[in-house]
């Protein structure tokens, strides 16, 4: 049985039970779910939780930065349905906050601090957000579109 | 007055049993370890951030690099998702030749996990015959693309040349002689007592479990969860062929190893079945010499040796990607180790390093 996307019906139904916080963008396999990030972690627990929904697994995370905001991307499976939907959700670029899923999704724990690691997202009520990749007396953000490469032969301390 | 108190070990990232560079902070008691934290980065390129500087094709080398035990796959998975992002279709024997790549390559990459996990915990034997097999896999590897473990032969719009003609019949006589190889791995290495009680029911990772830490791959199909993407969201042609997917029971370090020992043997099946349908044609699809895909952004997945590899492309239709990221499951399959640890002895952090099988290139990235 190959996966489907998340239907149509069941899409309106969510927008249906959180007015004005869900809204389609995209088409085909780019189709995605946009969420207002003051309701993420309710929409997200009912994804989780409902029976008609049950993303029971976090696929993939991980965030862009379109320099006016951050988009944070996540992939949910649900295997026992055998869907599939993107969620994305936006947060201002001054002072980059989001909730955590970790309490929804405890497989978040790594790609969160990698989020926060690379472009310096931080995630409300995450229990142990540190760098993860980049060395902890690292100061910038390295996934950042104002990051420069340092140049060839050129060292940082 | 007796007081006892927990003391802290590091181990790695110079270690020969993390696989890499991995550093792993051990809180012990005696010799029970209380708590494990794993730090990695050590291997840390930045390989996200310099795609954003490359083509699409230029990237392709870097790929390789991520899981450098199972190139064919990240090659795949690269290719896969820019074609998904342009809608380029790619000629049938590309599609079959793509999947005969990357099962020889799940096969020498279980081999390796196979031989690390024998010398982890001391059968330097094992091990050896592991490696040597391996070889006959990276020979044929050579054949088609002159590499032996980055070989950047999968590429957009199909693979970058056909196969020579002496690739069939070495590959045909190296899946006539597998069987003979894992009978002997498993007189030497299944049916050996000292590795059956250092794997059985050490470190037992449950479904429910296995789930919330999101393993992928082998790891989470030990614990007894159907779930591979060749079947849930098959790929390329993989619909077309006949296999199993092996589960464990328990979701021990024993299971973790049987998974993949049986993995082999269906990956030879869909060789085999790969071969016989083998179509003639061109092995590369019309591609335009510069790549433009139209703005957006697409996720795809695929079934690599060590989990699920899936790759978000943000295009923003320039000839470089706006953004890259690969999901690595080896980096997310280490989310086990803290977990895992608690309560072992400190002898079997080796074997439960070796059984959840991290690459410290894809960790990384």
């Amino acid at each position: 049985m190959s996966s489907q996307l998340l239907s149509n019906e069941a899409i309106s139904s969510l927008q249906a039970q959180f007015p004005g916080a869900v809204s389609m963008i995209g088409e085909g396999s780019q189709q995605a779910l946009l969420i207002d990030a003051d309701g993420l972690l309710a929409i997200m627990g009912v994804l989780k939780n409902d029976a008609a929904y049950q993303f029971n697994m976090l696929s993939n995370l991980t965030a862009v930065d379109y320099l006016d905001y951050f988009e944070l991307v996540y992939h949910l499976y649900s295997l026992p349905l055998g869907h599939t939907v993107t969620i994305k959700t936006r947060c201002q670029a001054e002072t980059p906050r989001v909730s955590s899923v970790m309490g929804i999704w405890p497989s978040a724990d790594f790609q969160e601090r990698e989020v926060y690691d690379l472009l310096g997202v931080n995630f409300t009520g995450h229990l142990d957000l540190r760098r993860i990749l980049m060395p902890d007396d690292f100061m910038e953000y390295p996934l950042r579109k104002g990051y420069k490469l340092p140049a060839p032969g050129e060292r940082r301390s | 007055m007796v007081k006892t108190q927990t003391y802290t070990l590091n181990m790695g990232p110079q270690h020969p049993s993390t696989h890499g560079v991995l550093q792993v902070v051990l809180e012990l008691d005696g010799e029970r370890v209380v708590k494990a934290v794993p730090h990695m980065g050590y291997l840390h390129r930045g390989i996200e951030k310099l795609a954003e500087s490359r083509t699409y094709t230029q990237f392709i080398p870097y790929t390789d690099r991520l899981d450098y035990v199972s190139s064919m796959g990240n090659n795949l998975g690269y290719c896969q998702t820019v074609e998904k992002l342009m809608g380029i279709s790619v000629p049938e024997r590309a599609e079959y030749l793509r999947v005969i790549m990357t099962e020889l390559n799940r096969i020498a990459s279980h081999l390796l996990f196979m031989s690390s996990l024998a010398i982890d915990l001391g059968a330097t034997t094992g091990m050896m015959y592991g490696f040597r097999d391996r070889e006959y896999v990276l020979d044929l590897f050579n054949m088609v693309c002159g590499a032996r473990l980055t070989y950047n032969y999968i590429r957009i719009g199909g693979v970058i040349e056909d196969i020579p003609p002496e690739f069939l019949p070495a590959t045909e006589k190296f899946l006539a002689d597998f069987p003979a190889m894992l009978t002997e791995y498993h007189n030497l290495l299944t049916g050996n007592e000292i590795l059956y009680h250092r794997l059985k029911n050490t470190a037992v990772i449950d479904a429910k479990q296995a789930f919330e830490i999101g393993l992928t791959g082998p790891c989470l199909r030990a614990s007894g969860i159907d779930y591979d993407i060749r079947k849930i969201e098959p790929y390329g042609v993989y619909d077309r062929f006949d296999f199993n997917v092996p589960l464990g029971q328990n979701g021990d370090n024993w299971d973790r190893y049987m998974v993949r020992m049986d993995e082999m043997v269906e990956s030879a099946k869909i060789i085999t079945q790969a071969i016989a349908q083998l179509p003639d044609g061109p092995v590369m699809a019309k591609v335009p010499k510069i790549l433009k895909p139209p703005a957006g952004d697409v996720y795809h997945r695929i079934e690599n040796p060590r989990g699920e590899l899936g790759y978000y492309i943000v295009s923003d239709g320039t000839t470089k990607p706006y953004r890259t990221h690969v999901r690595r499951p080896s980096f997310i399959n280490l989310q086990a180790l803290g977990e895992v640890c608690k309560g072992i002895l400190i002898a079997d952090v080796v074997a439960v390093l070796a059984t959840l099988d991290p690459l410290m290139g894809e960790v990384d990235c």
